[in-house]
């Protein structure tokens, strides 16, 4: 795809696989993330009645360069008593791991970094890094509050990844590929195709499969809700409780990692989503290029609507982090454990029986 | 082979978001389980028994705004009935009916920071904001009164210091047509989301007979059963002249006597001083609010206890006199000094998060536990 | 509903010579004189009994009589010696709704009250306040210790009426 065509553009792969790889990165994550801090500061302003950041810029859109320039310019402050290599190895460990899931999801029918046919389950398995750089985190702190928050964290993300990867197992057992890629091309059409609403079957198993999938999207919703610790999940960044969990001791361009880390993994999962449930790239009414006869449109189009529907659910997310309270540690677990998992094994069973017929 | 466990001490510091103040409470955690908790105060002692020895009487009353500073208005209420009533002084009605609106207005805002900070506590942000945009309306109102919005120094011995502005009954009107339903909006975000009543309820369960016994007082009295309120068993000020309920804790979505008791029966009590509020704003007399204050404050040799219900529980001042223009002890029990020795006995067997929700329900401000 | 009279009768009728007097001659609170180291088998009785069932301590405090003599000793510095202090108890009854007021009175030189912490726990940290202030000590208290000054503060019992504060306090000046 657009390998291909810088390759044939430039004549040379290295270079072309270099603009490929950083490209996501440069033009999308990162003024993504810049963006996503002040959206939540706006976001959870008018929530609250009130108004946000309004001095810096208009209306405070500069905030975050701000903000940035200030975490740059501050001092690094490293404990003595902390295990050095942990402690400063742990933010980058974070950091990979959200940053390395977005290899493989496709932002439009022209563009995917890496088009493997494990697709989803890298994801899974790269996002499993974020364990254990918060673990290393939270040990090489030196700090009980930290080593609490650290532990909390990893018992949470990795129990919440069954029902994620439950679901998971469902939509491939129901389309029969990993790749991101082809499930998004497997949703074509309008939305009707979409595997929300069922898929591109026909027939009855389409009606059948409908309230299933539905539920199978609020699940996976919640438990990478959960993966990515965001309220009502909060418990590691536990303000209220443990200070800040396991990045209390950070400061500096370290705790920007960890919080830049948060918000491109919250378009990760969100971008997962939209991409297995919701039709990925693919427009839900047709294509402006196929009215008007100009074919180099639709990539664009494409990568519109896969943003507009990755930043609905980061709203979204956002949206829940201002409303709900947060659960304690055990209801956590007993949430996950008692109601998610049982209820997912029931969904896959009943999709395959479905698919069977 | 067992596995060998050892006990953590963590110490939640003096300084943290969560502890309403600077209290240092030592947890002994098994785990994640506490067995026990340790309070630590007199961070922020600052001497008022003392102080108030070397002072006249009238020149108290600003210290005493500074012991509970989030309701000021009841503690110098507490003080000039104490000496009011030592120096059997007769005050105009019209100062009673200022005394009861000001004194309940300061319940609802005392109630409001207690229920916002709660909810943030337990990780609902949203709540404290709306809570705090209502409060502020209330000290709008007290800002035009005396000019002060947290440490009035209004209510003196014998009458108060300034009359009602002349908007106040009209700003007062205005501010609980809109309150009314911002109380449900409270309730529907907060007190029945279900994550909030599973982090609450059951948890820091308060026996009757350990509360009597501990000597808790106040909303968290109500919340484990008994109908005790001093507005009503121990009538003082022109109380008994309205019409209001007194909430009772029924233990609705747990046990009774638990968090979510304790903190519901707040937001009942705020619905309650609305009804009182209102009452005292439709049938307040005129008359001259400086009439009985006395040129000079000796009271008589002798001693006398008083007690008036606070937002957080019973406050009592017993003043001793010799005869002269300083007092020989003002001693003031504290509400919140007594609940806080109850809160070994409500953290047992639960675990560190729910220290937070139980410390949040009991409603402590540390300006009175150290004084 | 009982009468202070009426209470110190009872009282009087089974304590005897613990029960000192009832005074009421300053306003307004009349109060009933006890003996410090009865005061326990007092406040049990006080509690149990189904006349008067006084179930809640609503306050404990100790105070500074102010009745010795001033001397100043040979650093110039004025002490009070002899005089007492004393130790005040308000009960209440919720179910009876009656109200009592107590006394005790110790030298200020060896001042010793039994502690009431059996009959309400409430006079736990009550107690420990009023030695933490004035330095009477309570006897069979669980856990006395100072609670509002810190821990290791030896210059004295700071409402005492002839407290001084010290120069320095591990190495800070104090009045500063």
């Amino acid at each position: 795809m657009m390998y291909d065509w810088l390759n044939n553009l430039i004549g040379s792969p290295i270079l072309a696989m270099f603009i490929v790889s950083l490209l996501p990165l440069f033009i999308f994550i990162l003024p993504f993330a810049l963006l996503a801090v002040l959206a939540e500061r706006k976001v959870s302003a008018h929530m609250q009645d009130r108004l946000g950041p309004m001095r810096v810029g208009y209306h405070g859109i500069l905030q975050t360069v701000a903000d940035i320039i200030k975490l740059l310019q501050k001092e690094d402050l490293v404990a003595t008593a902390t295990d050095k290599t942990l402690f400063n190895f742990a933010p980058l460990l974070v950091f990979i791991g959200s940053y390395a899931a977005f290899a493989v999801i496709p932002f439009s029918g022209f563009f995917i970094g890496s088009k493997i046919d494990l697709g989803i389950i890298f994801i899974v398995g790269v996002t499993g890094l974020v364990v254990a750089g918060i673990l290393m985190a939270g040990w090489a702190s030196n700090n009980k509050y930290s080593l609490l928050g650290a532990m909390r964290s990893a018992a949470q993300i990795i129990s919440y990844e069954i029902p994620t990867l439950l679901i998971i197992l469902t939509v491939i057992m129901l389309t029969g590929t990993l790749s991101l890629y082809d499930l998004s091309e497997l949703q074509t059409a309008y939305f009707w195709n979409w595997l929300i609403l069922g898929g591109p079957a026909i027939g009855i198993e389409k009606i059948l499969l409908i309230p299933l999938m539905i539920m199978g999207c609020l699940i996976i919703y919640t438990s990478t809700l959960a993966e990515v610790n965001r309220t009502p999940f909060d418990i590691p960044e536990a303000e209220s409780e443990l200070v800040s969990g396991y990045h209390t001791e950070y400061s500096g361009m370290k705790f920007a990692m960890f919080f830049l880390a948060e918000y491109a993994n919250m378009f990760a999962v969100s971008a997962i989503v939209s991409v297995i449930f919701f039709g990925g790239y693919q427009s839900p009414f047709g294509y402006l290029g196929n009215t008007l006869g100009l074919p180099w449109l639709i990539p664009i189009e494409q990568f519109f609507w896969f943003t507009a529907k990755g930043l609905f659910f980061v709203f979204v997310q956002m949206w829940l982090r201002w409303t709900l309270p947060r659960f304690r540690v055990d209801q956590l677990m007993a949430f996950c454990w008692k109601y998610l998992i049982p209820i997912s094994f029931v969904i896959l069973l009943l999709v395959g029986l479905i698919t069977l017929i | 082979m067992a596995l060998k466990t050892e006990e953590m001490v963590l110490n939640m510091g003096p300084q943290h978001p969560s502890t309403h103040g600077v209290l240092r409470l030592e947890l002994q955690l098994e785990g994640e389980i506490i067995i026990d908790v340790i309070p630590h105060i007199g961070y922020l002692h600052r001497c008022f028994e003392k102080h108030a020895e070397a002072m006249t009487y009238p020149q108290v009353i600003p210290y005493t705004d500074r012991m509970d500073y989030l309701a000021s208005m009841y503690n110098e209420f507490g003080y000039a009935l104490a000496m009011e009533r030592l120096m059997k002084i007769e005050i105009p009605e019209r100062v009673e009916y200022i005394r009861v609106i000001m004194g309940e207005l300061q319940r609802i805002a005392s109630h409001l920071v207690a229920l916002g900070t709660y909810g943030a506590d337990i990780g609902a942000f949203t709540p404290f904001l709306f809570c705090f945009r209502d409060r502020e309306r209330i000290l709008h109102l007290f800002e035009i009164t005396c000019g002060a919005r947290l440490l009035y120094n209004y209510i003196w011995i014998g009458g108060v210091s300034h009359d009602l502005h002349p908007d106040f009954i009209r700003l007062t009107r205005e501010f609980i047509k809109d309150f009314r339903p911002n109380l449900k909006e409270l309730n529907d975000l907060l007190s029945y989301n279900r994550i909030f009543i599973e982090r609450t309820a059951n948890v820091g369960v308060l026996p009757l007979d350990t509360a009597i016994n501990y000597g808790v007082t106040g909303p968290n009295l109500r919340a484990s059963g008994m109908k005790w309120d001093l507005r009503k068993d121990d009538p003082y000020s022109v109380y008994h002249k309205f019409d209001y309920e007194i909430p009772v804790g029924s233990g609705e979505k747990g046990k009774t006597g638990d968090c979510w008791d304790r903190y519901f029966i707040r937001v009942r009590e705020m619905e309650e001083s609305i009804k009182i509020i209102e009452q005292a704003i439709e049938t307040i007399p005129d008359g001259d609010v400086s009439s009985a204050i006395p040129k000079r404050i000796k009271p008589p040799e002798g001693q006398i206890y008083t007690r008036v219900e606070n937002p957080r529980g019973e406050l009592g001042y017993f003043i001793i006199s010799d005869g002269s223009v300083n007092p020989a002890r003002v001693k003031v029990r504290a509400p919140s000094f007594v609940t806080m020795q109850v809160l070994p006995e409500l953290c047992k067997g639960f675990m560190v998060a729910d220290v937070v929700a139980i410390l949040g329900s009991i409603d402590i401000v540390l300006g009175e536990i150290d004084r | 509903m009982k009468t202070a009279e009426e209470i110190f009768n009872l009282l009087k009728a089974k304590f005897g010579d613990s029960i000192i007097e009832l005074k009421s001659d300053k306003p307004i609170d009349l109060f009933i004189l006890v003996n410090p180291l009865e005061v326990d088998k007092i406040c049990l009785y006080l509690r149990e009994e189904k006349d008067l069932q006084f179930d809640s301590l609503m306050n404990l405090s100790g105070v500074d009589d102010a009745n010795g003599e001033k001397v100043k000793d040979e650093k110039g510095l004025e002490t009070i010696q002899g005089g007492t202090l004393s130790v005040y108890y308000h009960l209440e009854s919720t179910s009876l709704k009656h109200k009592l007021t107590l006394k005790v009175s110790t030298s200020r030189e060896k001042p010793e009250v039994v502690t009431v912490t059996e009959s309400w726990k409430s006079a736990d940290w009550h107690e420990r306040e009023a030695y933490d202030m004035y330095g009477i000590i309570f006897i069979n208290h669980p856990d006395l210790r100072r609670i509002l000054m810190p821990y290791d503060w030896e210059f004295g019992y700071p409402l005492r009426k002839d407290y001084k504060n010290p120069e320095f306090y591990q190495g800070m000046k104090v009045p500063y």
